[in-house]
């Protein structure tokens, strides 16, 4: 995958002053009527991209008679607490806990288990030639194909123990770690792979151990990196809903799934629905915002460095 | 060693489910039939001769290439504009980060209200201009459904290809266009000649996943129609959804998925060997 060659790469790393030196890029950005282009591209698309958003975030605020109006009424008169209130009294509440408890366990886990092997295969080699396939096909397999069969897997482990079984936070957490693993391992391979190997040798030779090394030295500096694959892994799992709403029925289900409850062809609960909507959306947007600077590395598995 | 924890979990959760569906589809195994008799082919002969997997497949195609179609063109025009600047691309980059990593769930939400024929926003728009009497039934119109669906999933990840675009175009070294500049090519020739050249590989790069995660679409058929109006916008996704989990028919549910996963691993090697093999050679 290094679709993207090293002179690029270092150049895409490099802060942004220098990689716009005064060229003929310059005369282009003097032409008055061209600012006001950009000005004006920039008021429509930040309206496009926010309006929804925003009516979104309203709605949670406003009674029926508000948001099912016509024309609709876009500041509410009297805003109203009680959509997030009822949120958090009913199933809401059952649903954040479970979200925050799979979503942070499923990061955690595959986080210790790929950054194991992200870094065995980084400094030892091991199996390293498969991943990529391996990455890759997973990417392109869609979730539906694996649904049948962990159903049933589930069923069965059910019958045996019930805590592992269908409708538990546990199976939840352990298909989103196995889901989020190709992507933690192939990430943090890539954040391993620039850590300079000399720093490790000579920890080694004054007799740090492999492990001491991973954990003293190589962990350390891969940080930033290691956050940012967390991000992504946590919003994988946090935003997940097909296996959720399968394998989820009255006690593990998940943020989506009880969103998406409110919803349905005999008339919505927009308030509610909405209401927990932006409790779903508040903290994946303020962590993507941290890790701003990985994204789009996260985005494209490291084909791309923004 | 490192590697075995890793190893057993994806053996069990990733590898062994893709064996048991093996098995499934070539037994039969639903409700009405005692136990799971063996088949042999005739859940994939079924498949192949069963409409609905076919306008599953052609509405996924419809909405992966008309979606990725304006995602790459909006996209890509958007970051020509905005990559010398640097004051506006500070205020549009959390904005734009909003749709992309916001729950499909929510998204599905929020753009059912707002294509609501009495109380939503895009009607109300429209009645500005088109008068008062104006009332589209997005969702529940064969051919407006999929509009309204495209147009979601547009929004949602137009961001995703901008962002990546104006990652790419940054990385183009600017001397190309002062030498360009000099020997007196204009804007056109410079976006022909150099800068599509030059970010290629990352446009490859950018559409192949974008199609590969529009090709699963789910959620928002959840949210929108639940496939209909009658099959029109019934996804290949949500109909496995449906064959398995509504008329419980996992063993035909089973093949079509590996129907499925056959096809793309042809396309995504078609579309490999087209675009990134071709380039090397």
């Amino acid at each position: 995958m290094s679709v993207v060659s090293v002179e690029e790469e270092i150049q895409a790393e490099a802060p942004s002053v220098l990689r716009r030196p005064d060229g003929s890029r310059m005369v282009r950005r003097s032409r008055p009527w061209l600012t006001a282009l950009r000005m004006l591209v920039l008021i429509a698309a930040a309206i496009f991209f926010l309006l929804p958003v925003v009516w979104m975030v309203l709605t949670s605020f406003k009674l029926p008679g508000e948001y099912m109006h016509r024309p609709p009424i876009w500041i509410p008169e009297n805003p109203v607490l009680n959509h997030y209130r009822m949120a958090f009294d009913d199933k809401g509440r059952i649903a954040l806990t479970n979200s925050i408890v799979v979503a942070t366990s499923a990061t955690v886990l595959s986080l210790l288990v790929g950054t194991l092997a992200a870094y065995s295969i980084s400094r030892l080699g091991t199996g390293g030639k498969h991943l990529s396939v391996w990455v890759l096909s997973q990417r392109m397999m869609p979730p539906v194909v694996v649904i049948v069969p962990l159903f049933l897997m589930l069923r069965d482990v059910g019958r045996i123990n019930a805590s592992f079984g269908l409708d538990t936070r546990f199976a939840l957490i352990a298909i989103y770690t196995a889901f989020n693993l190709p992507f933690i391992v192939w990430m943090m391979r890539s954040y391993f792979d620039g850590v300079p190997i000399e720093l490790e040798e000579s920890a080694m030779v004054d007799g740090c151990t492999r492990l001491g090394v991973f954990w003293r030295i190589a962990l350390p500096l891969a940080l930033p990196g290691l956050i940012a694959t967390g991000t992504f892994a946590f919003i994988f799992s946090w935003t997940e809903f097909l296996f959720a709403v399968v394998l989820t029925r009255t006690e593990a289900f998940t943020l989506p799934v009880a969103i998406a409850g409110y919803t349905g062809s005999q008339g919505s609960n927009y308030g509610q629905a909405s209401a927990l909507a932006v409790v779903a959306t508040l903290p994946v947007f303020v962590l993507s915002l941290l890790v701003q600077r990985h994204f789009v590395r996260g985005l494209t598995l490291g084909a791309v460095r923004g | 060693m490192l590697v075995l924890p890793a190893i057993l979990i994806v053996l069990a959760l990733a590898i062994y489910p893709l064996v048991y569906s093996l098995w499934l589809a070539f037994h039969q195994w639903d409700l009405q039939t005692p136990g799971h008799p063996f088949v042999g082919l005739d859940n994939f002969s079924g498949a192949l001769g069963d409409d609905r997997v076919w306008v599953a497949l052609k509405n996924t195609g419809v909405i992966v290439t008309v979606g990725i179609f304006f995602e790459f063109i909006v996209g890509l025009g958007l970051a020509l504009l905005l990559v010398d600047t640097v004051h506006i691309r500070r205020i549009l980059l959390p904005i734009v980060m909003l749709p992309v990593t916001m729950v499909p769930i929510v998204v599905g939400l929020t753009w059912r209200m707002m294509w609501d024929n009495q109380y939503g926003v895009v009607n109300a728009l429209l009645r500005i201009p088109f008068g008062n009497d104006l009332n589209i039934v997005w969702l529940g119109q064969t051919r407006t459904a999929i509009i309204a669906m495209i147009v979601t999933q547009v929004w949602q990840w137009t961001p995703f290809m901008f962002l990546i675009m104006l990652a790419a175009l940054s990385s183009v070294n600017p001397d190309l266009y002062e030498a360009s500049a000099l020997d007196g090519a204009g804007w056109g020739r410079q976006l022909l000649d150099i800068t599509l050249p030059a970010i290629r590989p990352i446009i490859v790069v950018a559409v192949l996943f974008r199609a590969l995660d529009a090709f699963k679409i789910f959620d928002l058929v959840y949210m929108f129609t639940q496939g209909g109006p009658g099959t029109s916008t019934e996804t290949i996704s949500w109909y496995i959804y449906q064959v398995g989990f509504k008329f419980f028919r996992m063993g035909y549910a089973a093949a079509v998925s590996y129907l499925v996963l056959i096809l793309l691993s042809i396309l995504a090697t078609l579309y490999v060997a087209a675009f990134v093999r071709g380039r090397e050679a």
